[in-house]
């Protein structure tokens, strides 16, 4: 069976879907065939994937040292 | 985020203190973002994730393995931070309509309806190198900070710390089609945010 035809615009409402493996055989198969014919999409779902790559790299906070130390007294205090 | 150890809990109960130092180190930058969703401060934040491992220490006994450990630690995370936070407001914020503008696709009295327009499509970014400057990096995170509430989370917990799908759905009881429409309108949102810094 031909894939139904995509239009960009829905194309791109489904990404997250599609790489999420959440959707269904025909509509993967509908999504790929648009994008073996479509650079433009090709190239936006590329930059879907450089985003999620560079949110991976973000730096991330964490507590600062004091409350560590308070968590892990109040941690050995609990067995005493 | 590494899988979880099926005996932590029991380490835990025992009083390994290594394990718990790891397993507060490992979670908390993660918690510290889930609270940052109720709470108007990153201080009043820290204190709600303090709270939250307070919490889990006094409870420990009483769990019962029903759920993932990490998920339980998160539920009382977010308890704590539901009750010293600001309400649900936003919480319906934005969950319809196109995620791309409209206006860079062509009309329907063209022949190809809704494929992009030549002089509107995706642009390359160019080498990657770039993508990780410094100048980026910090666009890319104050816009993460400005997504509605729930699109922040989601985005945060899944692509900034490595939580799965599943996962994500259980410590903010949402269905998995919630889970990645808060996803897809997240990061299309940060996609363009790159896109107006890079092209």
């Amino acid at each position: 069976m031909t894939p139904r035809d995509v239009a960009c615009i829905e194309l791109v409402e489904l990404l997250t879907d599609y790489l999420e493996g959440a959707l269904p055989p025909d509509e993967v198969a509908a999504v790929e065939a648009h994008l073996d014919l479509c650079e433009a999409c090709r190239t936006y779902l590329a930059q879907m994937r450089a985003t999620i790559a560079a949110l991976g790299r973000l730096p991330v906070e964490t507590l600062p040292e004091s409350v560590y130390d308070e968590l892990l007294a109040a941690f050995r205090d609990r067995r005493a | 985020m590494p899988v979880e150890d099926p005996e932590l809990v029991d380490r835990l109960r025992a009083g390994d203190q290594v394990a718990f130092a790891t397993v507060v180190r490992q979670w908390s930058p993660a918690m510290l973002r889930v609270a940052r969703g109720y709470v108007h401060s990153h201080s009043s934040a820290e204190e709600v994730v303090q709270e939250a491992w307070l919490g889990v220490l006094r409870s420990l006994d009483g769990f019962e393995g029903r759920a993932q450990f990490r998920t339980w630690v998160f539920r009382v995370l977010a308890n704590i931070a539901r009750r010293h936070g600001r309400a649900d407001e936003r919480r319906n914020a934005e969950l319809a309509g196109p995620t791309v503008d409209p206006a860079r696709f062509r009309d329907d009295d063209d022949p190809y309806p809704g494929h992009w327009r030549d002089d509107a499509a995706p642009a390359d970014w160019g080498p990657e190198p770039e993508m990780l400057a410094a100048e980026f990096r910090a666009v890319l995170g104050r816009a993460l900070d400005e997504l509605p509430e729930r699109q922040r989370v989601v985005v945060e917990l899944r692509d900034v710390h490595g939580f799965d799908g599943e996962e994500v759905c259980a410590l903010l009881d949402l269905t998995p089609a919630n889970q990645r429409v808060l996803l897809h309108r997240g990061r299309a949102r940060l996609r363009a945010t790159l896109e107006e810094a890079l092209t």
